[in-house]
């Protein structure tokens, strides 16, 4: 869906064990940078998108046309100034914007993979990002930041290579997909599935797309990044270019014609496959798991200095969630600071324009950088 | 800076590890961290000032310490300080538990309610006394627990934890407390500084 594009992308020529048992090797990880990397190679940042981001995180996206995903918090004298610091973010592996995923072609059979795509893992995804860091020849980077999977990310990467970030900051996020988290995956993945033309995954050769599926899908996410108050203040409701009710189907509501809008969009811009591979992949992450059900080691190598943030409306990842992250840290004496943002605007609050978050964010990069 | 943040910053020796519960907007913190080389954190439940921290430069955890502090361990912190707040908890003795649990040593001062002025406003205007250290009406006072000098050393005793320091403060001036000036120092001091331990 992207081919005709001249996307930056390093081909990674070291193979790479999955979690699922399988090497991968010369596969491609497209990626966007921005600000300069210093001399002495100590200012860069990488940041982790979440399930539907991309590389391009700030600036124009030459994809939708429209600004990047953080570009509330990075940019030249943002939150994550790029005029100090260099930003480098990548498509996650099972993704689709240019990094190895399920919409391209199996080299062996020349047919695009679609569900023979091997699943894939938050761990594999960060070990394939790391590669990033020998290709700008970076010992160790000022941050990692991410929220939401990019959070999650962001605990694997220090859980893997703890020497190599001198910062850590997990933003909205979880050490463990709960319950609730798989449902809502479960419920996006179900829809994607029940439309036919999803095809057991194999619709590249059908030439069709699973559009309603994946629409619903993404319907069904929205929901989950707002809040209840934040929905009730922004529609109510209110009704859809109306007098009044219409007695039928159509999107009497504002939140109706609000959530077909979002569906409609994201379904241009998202590979269908790569929504199950990437929800898979969160459900599956549970940092404690991989150290015997104790999270404390899964940081116990690493001297970084953590800066976790939630938010007050926040229920798909409450702060209650980011606390046990807080608490595990804190039971090995790590360095680790904590804030709950007060917002409104739910899980989406790190993506918005929510003053209390980016000034907290800016002061602790800007402090911990010349504290250096 | 506060006198009594100068005579908690002489209590602790250099490059120690510190724990301030209800740091406020970190002066303290700030001071122990440029002037003493101390591996310095805080807990504070405001929001507010959870930021201002922040904008410092400090670790701080956004927290309650009534719930909070179990999660750090046994002996983690060289001293946890605990400056004027110990009377705004629910339940100070478990604080108290706590900050002597976590760290080997614990620093703690009180807004001192036998102070005389105190008692003088009871007296004379039969009115809850309203200082510079307890500047809120009844009615809107986060002070659930006053305590007078006397009280605390008490308490201390009465629990069988150390007490290494005993300092008064008074208008700013700086005394030590001793058990045959206890009755003098009670009067005439508005905060008591207590060095204490388990």
């Amino acid at each position: 869906m992207n081919t005709e594009l001249n996307l930056k992308t390093l081909i990674v020529k070291k193979p790479l064990k999955l979690d699922c048992g399988k090497t991968i090797n010369d596969f491609p990880i497209a990626y966007e940078t921005y600000g300069t990397l210093n001399e002495e190679k100590d200012n860069a940042i990488l940041v982790f998108h979440a399930l539907t981001g991309d590389q391009f995180v700030a600036g124009l996206n030459p994809i939708t046309n429209k600004d990047g995903w953080w570009s509330y918090a990075v940019g030249p004298d943002k939150a994550i100034d790029t005029n100090k610091y260099f930003v480098i973010c990548s498509n996650v592996i099972g993704g689709c914007l240019g990094s190895f995923g399920p919409s391209h072609k199996d080299p062996n059979t020349q047919k695009v993979f679609g569900t023979n795509f091997p699943v894939i893992t938050i761990n594999d995804m960060v070990n394939a990002q790391n590669n990033l860091l020998d290709h700008f020849g970076i010992e160790k980077l000022f941050s990692i930041v991410g929220g939401s999977m990019g959070g999650m990310q962001v605990l694997q990467f220090i859980s893997n290579f703890p020497d190599k970030a001198k910062t850590v900051i997990p933003i909205a996020c979880t050490s463990s997909h709960s319950a609730q988290n798989i449902a809502f995956n479960e419920l996006g993945r179900q829809a994607i599935a029940a439309d036919s033309n999803w095809n057991e995954g194999d619709y590249n050769s059908k030439d069709t797309i699973p559009n309603k599926g994946l629409a619903v899908a993404r319907m069904a996410a929205h929901i989950t990044y707002l809040s209840k108050k934040g929905l009730q203040e922004k529609f109510g409701r209110k009704l859809q270019e109306r007098e009044d009710l219409k007695f039928g189907f159509d999107a009497d509501f504002q939140i109706e014609s609000y959530l077909r809008y979002q569906g409609s969009v994201f379904v241009d811009r998202f590979d269908a496959n790569s929504y199950l591979y990437i929800t898979r992949a969160m459900d599956y992450f549970d940092l404690a798991k991989q150290f015997n059900g104790n999270l404390s080691d899964a940081f116990k190598e690493t001297k970084a200095k953590f800066f976790i943030i939630s938010f007050t409306s926040d229920w798909l990842y409450p702060t209650q969630e980011n606390k046990d992250i807080v608490i595990a840290l804190n039971a090995i004496g790590a360095d680790v600071g904590f804030v709950e943002i007060e917002s409104d605007k739910g899980h989406d609050s790190f993506l918005l324009d929510v003053p209390d978050f980016l000034s907290a964010l800016k002061n602790f990069l800007d402090k911990s950088y010349t504290d250096n | 800076m506060k006198n009594e943040f100068q005579v908690i910053a002489n209590l602790i020796e250099k490059d120690k590890k510190v724990l301030d519960v209800g740091c406020a907007d970190g002066t303290l913190m700030k001071f122990l961290k440029d002037n003493k080389n101390i591996n310095i954190r805080g807990l504070e439940i405001s929001k507010d000032k959870v930021q201002k921290c922040i904008a410092k430069g400090l670790t701080v955890i956004e927290g309650n310490a009534e719930k909070d502090l179990i999660q750090f361990p046994d002996k983690s912190f060289d001293y946890v300080v605990l400056s004027q707040t110990l009377q705004a908890f629910l339940n100070p003795e478990l604080v108290i538990n706590e900050l002597l649990r976590v760290g080997k040593k614990a620093i703690v001062t009180i807004p001192n309610f036998g102070y005389w002025k105190i008692r003088l406003h009871l007296l004379t205007k039969g009115t809850m006394p309203i200082t510079k250290t307890l500047p809120d009406e009844w009615y809107n006072t986060p002070n659930l627990h006053m305590c007078t000098i006397k009280d605390f050393v008490h308490f201390v005793k009465s629990r069988n934890f150390k007490i290494f320091k005993s300092i008064a403060l008074s208008n700013e001036n700086v005394s030590s407390i001793n058990d045959t000036n206890l009755g003098l120092k009670n009067l005439f001091a508005d905060l008591g500084i207590f060095l204490i331990e388990k």
